[in-house]
């Protein structure tokens, strides 16, 4: 088919003149300078989250001692601390950090495209996001406090005013939260319309990168899963603002609805997040083992059955809520099905390093670190999908343990892997290896060392959102490990200077990258680093798939998706 | 100017996968329709469970005005043919096209606007006799749902207000035309809510 | 596993054994899988001259080596859930006969037992509340009705391993028998407000005769509640 036949319709690519900065930086409609805005919201969000978590564990590990830079605190005032850190890292880190940043940025350059599908939705879905986060950082300071009622916000607590001081911020925080929903639908739409519209010519569905086929699903899941929570967001606000009842015994409503509401979301949305940061970690494992991803068409059907299971899963939080005690075994049924796409998922990581050629320059150690942690995270899983022991851990610190060690991978191992994988396309220079391996290192033998005690003190039966622990008598012998946390916890939040420091310097003078400094095979590597305002000079013309590393009887170990045969552009730019 | 895209582009690569046919926006509005779906669904059968546990409220639902009700049905229904009848001539090539789409626009505007005023009314009445959002869960939602639904029509008579203003300028009646597919698709949806919301609220 | 507390309930051991059997089970995959990375790491690290193998899982041999550890995992998730689910039905779908019934309120931020006293009914002058405290006789089956006056609660005994949330509108009950006389801690693990930390309590575990004897002090016609509480409606 001859290569006018196959195009039609092409996107008009306009030249424009030079934009100012307000129009280049500020209003910008560009995927990549999108995702740099979402990177900016992100990174300062997460200083945000990690300030509330060490003002958290030094409560818990000196409840009665004033905590360094906050003063005491009260009871009311660590309620709200571990509902901000809850609502801030997973919505306003975690989200926009491995969809904002890696969807936005690699979605078009990985499929040929020049920019998103809606520019202009992409824009406002960046400023809804940045509203919503603006929201949620005010609510600090209005009389009463920030939200105090967790990250899930059960009700009633949540939906009756006079329960917590938070009168003004707990309606904010719904709120914000809608704006959060509001802005990854609409970049949830952007992200499945432009994989599935404007993938270059032969790129079909098998050509595509796993972090697209990734990130794309975890949109669509996104998309089925908000809505109900959306209509129980407006009957909470309801609740508050004219005591509609819909949660309030008093009026005939039922607490448990809002639990069904919220986790018919909230189980899907942890994969929401999971699947960009396994994404992230599929890419950067072939490239720095030099081999094939193995298994790459079960990698994309494990996707779409997690997104298909994890919607009949939720009640799985819910086992000794009061919901009727025969569902337990359905939703126990279901849990241990979707933890089958996930077992498959790592052990093709795991086989992805089998035979490799294994560089470990700091994008594979986060990658590496970010498995071999969640591998924890997931087993410790199975002690909760199982209702029986549930009936023990649910609401310890073993629950805690579990999603730190499977939500800080998936964002901040994976995210940083991206980061410093990515780092070089986006600007233009390489990150620092040194100080990256630093700080590689550091963070992960410090997270190892914050929420390992975490569940050992949740096995001994210490509860969740505790101001003070060693109230029980049962967890004073247990104390030590609740400072053994913090001190981790302080090195963690230390760790994390070198990535800022090399973050900055490198921007200005980290050594210039060339085109392809990882020798990668995927699309965005074809062209220069930073990418020129439309990304591809010529529409690119796919003829391979993205992990075509060491084929046998290739000159070299790599075959960039849209080169001919083996060669190599004669230019030297790689 | 930034680069405008064509949001109509259809990028065809001529191995049969039909969801690469499908127009760039017109994907995205299914996208859109399919999460709100979730939205008034999850409402809808939440209102549902709980009446069933709460025994029908029978008596709170016999002061929901029937008539009025359906009186509005009966306009939503008919903006709907007036939209379908606006879309249908957006794709004419024919003189007078541009008047006659304004037309149908026009009436699909004026018409949601009764559907709105009717409404306002409505609720009037029924503050009036304390049936306020607060008075119990039965009208708790009653009024998110018919509230929300409220909400999307008038975020569509914003739209297609918009386009029938720019239908009045000759250069932007092309793109009006283009794009009145997806504000029929989005107003087809109101409808659709309305349909499934007015027997569950007023009927039962 | 010396980081449980001490079990002092009858269908302690059944919830210990599941644990027990999933830290088995989940521990040797742990360590394979975690094993297996790092030895990978350290075989295929990048040496001059040797290249990768191009191993892409591509056939269904190759696949075997991912798909048949996948269904072993699944076949073990599996028989977990089967022993799991004695243990989850014996603790919260039967319901034995209790020798003793006690209701319990929940309110922000103390626990109240109230007892029937001798008579069996509530609302009697030989009720007998207590705040904080619950007794009960060793080796008999008691039976909590609970419920809540404000927000979510959850009742929770560690040494019991029973937990159950206590939802404002209903009644859930649970049931125990304790094995060992002593006094072991009630927690409550749902954030309730800003007293949640201190809303604990106590499991007073009564031999046979001190149990009596306890009976024999407080269940008479004499205690009766302050006002605060009856006009809470704790009554059934």
């Amino acid at each position: 088919m001859s290569q006018a036949a196959i195009q039609r319709n092409v996107l008009p690519v306009e030249h424009h003149e030079e934009l100012s900065f307000v129009g280049k930086y500020v209003f910008s409609t560009d995927h990549k300078t999108i995702a740099k805005q979402y990177l900016g919201i992100s990174l300062f969000m997460a200083i945000v989250g990690g300030f509330t978590a060490y003002a958290i564990r030094w409560q818990l590990a000196w409840p009665s001692s004033a905590i360094p830079g906050v003063g005491t605190i009260t009871p009311d005032a660590y309620n709200t601390l571990v509902t901000m850190h809850g609502t801030i890292m997973v919505f306003f880190v975690a989200m926009p950090f491995l969809l904002g940043v890696f969807g936005n940025f690699c979605i078009p350059l990985m499929i040929g495209a020049s920019d998103m599908a809606f520019p202009r939705l992409n824009m406002l879905s960046v400023w809804t996001l940045l509203l919503g986060a603006l929201i949620l950082l005010a609510s600090f300071f209005v009389p009463g406090g920030a939200a105090a009622a967790g990250w899930t916000g059960y009700a009633p607590l949540s939906a009756r005013p006079d329960l917590t001081p938070a009168v003004l911020g707990q309606d904010m925080w719904i709120v914000a939260l809608a704006l959060e929903f509001s802005s990854f639908l609409m970049g949830g739409v952007n992200f499945i319309t432009t994989a599935l519209n404007m993938r270059a010519p032969g790129m079909g569905f098998w050509r595509v990168p796993l972090l697209v086929w990734y990130e794309v699903t975890a949109s669509v899941l996104f998309l089925l899963s908000v809505g109900p929570l959306i209509g129980g967001a407006v009957m909470l606000l309801l609740d508050r603002l004219v005591g509609a009842g819909f949660f309030l015994p008093a009026k005939g409503g039922d607490p448990l609805l809002w639990e069904h509401l919220f986790w018919f979301f909230g189980h899907p949305e942890v994969y929401v997040v999971a699947l960009p940061g396994f994404g992230i970690m599929l890419e950067i494992l072939p490239v720095f083992s030099r081999k094939p991803i193995f298994a790459y068409r079960a990698l994309v059907y494990c996707a779409l059955t997690t997104t298909g299971l994890s919607l009949i899963v939720w009640a799985h939080h819910m086992f000794i809520s009061g919901m009727d005690p025969r569902l337990a075994t359905p939703f126990t049924v279901t849990t241990i099905l979707i933890s089958v796409p996930f077992a498959v998922i790592v052990f093709a990581m795991i086989a992805t390093l089998w035979g490799g050629s294994i560089k470990f320059d700091t994008p594979m150690l986060f990658a590496l670190g970010g498995l071999t942690s969640f591998l924890l995270g997931g087993v410790t899983g199975i002690f909760l999908g199982s209702a029986a022991t549930d009936i023990y851990l649910h609401g310890t610190y073993f629950v805690v343990a579990h999603f730190h060690y499977t939500l800080f991978p998936v964002t901040f191992f994976a995210g940083f892997a991206g980061l410093y994988y990515w780092y070089p396309k986006m600007f233009g220079r390489l990150m620092n290896e040194t100080w990256g391996k630093v700080h590689f290192w550091l963070t992960m033998a410090a997270f190892q060392g914050v929420f390992m005690p975490l569940f050992l003190s949740g096995i001994a039966g210490t509860p969740r959102r505790v101001f003070a622990p060693n109230e029980y008598s049962l967890f004073k012998a247990i104390q030590p490990l609740q400072v053994h946390a913090t001190i981790a916890a302080v090195i963690l939040l230390l760790a994390q200077l070198p990535f800022v420091v090399n973050f900055f310097w490198s921007l200005k003078r980290g050594t210039q990258a060339k085109d392809n400094p990882w020798h990668a095979n995927t699309l965005e590597w074809s062209v220069s680093s930073p990418p020129p305002h439309d990304n591809f000079e010529r529409t690119p013309r796919v003829r391979r798939w993205p992990y075509e590393y060491s084929a046998p009887g290739a000159s070299l170990d790599w075959s960039p998706q849209a080169e001919r045969g083996d060669a190599m552009p004669a230019t030297g730019r790689h | 100017m930034e680069a405008a895209p064509n949001i109509e582009a259809v990028v065809q690569f001529g191995d049969g996968d039909s969801i690469r046919e499908i127009p760039a926006a017109r994907l995205a509005i299914w996208l859109f329709l399919a999460s709100e779906i979730m939205v008034f669904g999850g409402l809808m059968s939440c209102f549902m469970l709980l009446r069933i546990a709460h025994g029908g409220w029978d008596a709170e639902a016999a002061h929901v005005h029937w008539r009025i009700g359906a009186f509005n049905t009966l306009v939503l229904l008919t903006s709907s043919l007036t939209m379908a009848l606006a879309c249908t001539s957006a794709k004419e090539r024919k003189r007078g096209t541009a008047r006659r789409l304004r037309t149908y626009l026009g009436f699909t505007i004026v018409l949601g606007l009764t559907f709105l005023g009717v409404k306002a009314c409505e609720y009037s009445l029924e503050f009036a006799k304390g049936f306020t959002p607060g008075a119990g869960l039965f009208w708790a939602f009653y009024y998110t749902l018919t509230g929300l639904h409220s909400l999307h029509v008038l975020a569509g008579i914003i739209l297609n207000t918009t386009l029938w203003i720019a239908a009045a300028r000759a250069d932007l009646v092309p793109v009006v035309q283009r794009r009145i597919e997806y504000a029929g698709l989005y107003w087809h949806f109101v409808d659709v809510v309305w349909i499934f919301l007015f027997p569950l609220v007023y009927l039962t | 596993m010396h980081w449980l507390p001490s079990d002092v309930s009858t269908f302690g051991p059944s919830v210990d054994h599941v644990f027990h059997l999933i830290l088995g089970i989940v521990g040797v995959w742990f360590i394979a899988a975690e094993g297996a990375i790092i030895l990978f790491a350290c075989w295929f690290r990048r040496r001059p001259g040797r290249t990768a193998s191009y191993v892409s899982g591509h056939n269904l041999r190759e696949l075997a080596w991912i798909l048949v550890p996948a269904l072993v995992v699944v076949i073990l998730d599996f028989s977990i859930d089967v022993a799991a689910g004695h243990a989850w039905d014996e603790i919260k779908l039967e319901s034995p006969k209790p020798a003793l019934t006690v209701s319990v309120t929940a309110e922000r931020f103390a626990w109240i037992f109230d007892y029937a006293g001798p008579d069996g009914k509530y609302g009697t002058p030989d009720d007998y509340w207590s705040m904080a405290k619950l007794y009960v006789p060793v080796n008999q089956v008691v039976r909590v009705e609970m419920r809540s006056m404000d927000v979510i609660h959850s009742f929770a005994v560690p040494n019991l391993r029973l937990r159950q949330d206590v939802v404002p509108g209903r009644t859930i009950s649970a049931w125990f028998e304790a094995t060992k006389p002593g006094t072991y801690e009630i927690e409550c693990t749902e954030l309730c407000g800003f007293d949640h930390y201190r809303m604990q309590g106590s499991l007073v575990v009564l031999s046979d005769s001190d149990y009596a004897r306890w009976q024999h002090e407080h269940w008479s016609p004499i205690a009766a509640k302050p006002s605060s509480a009856e006009s809470t409606g704790v009554r059934q």
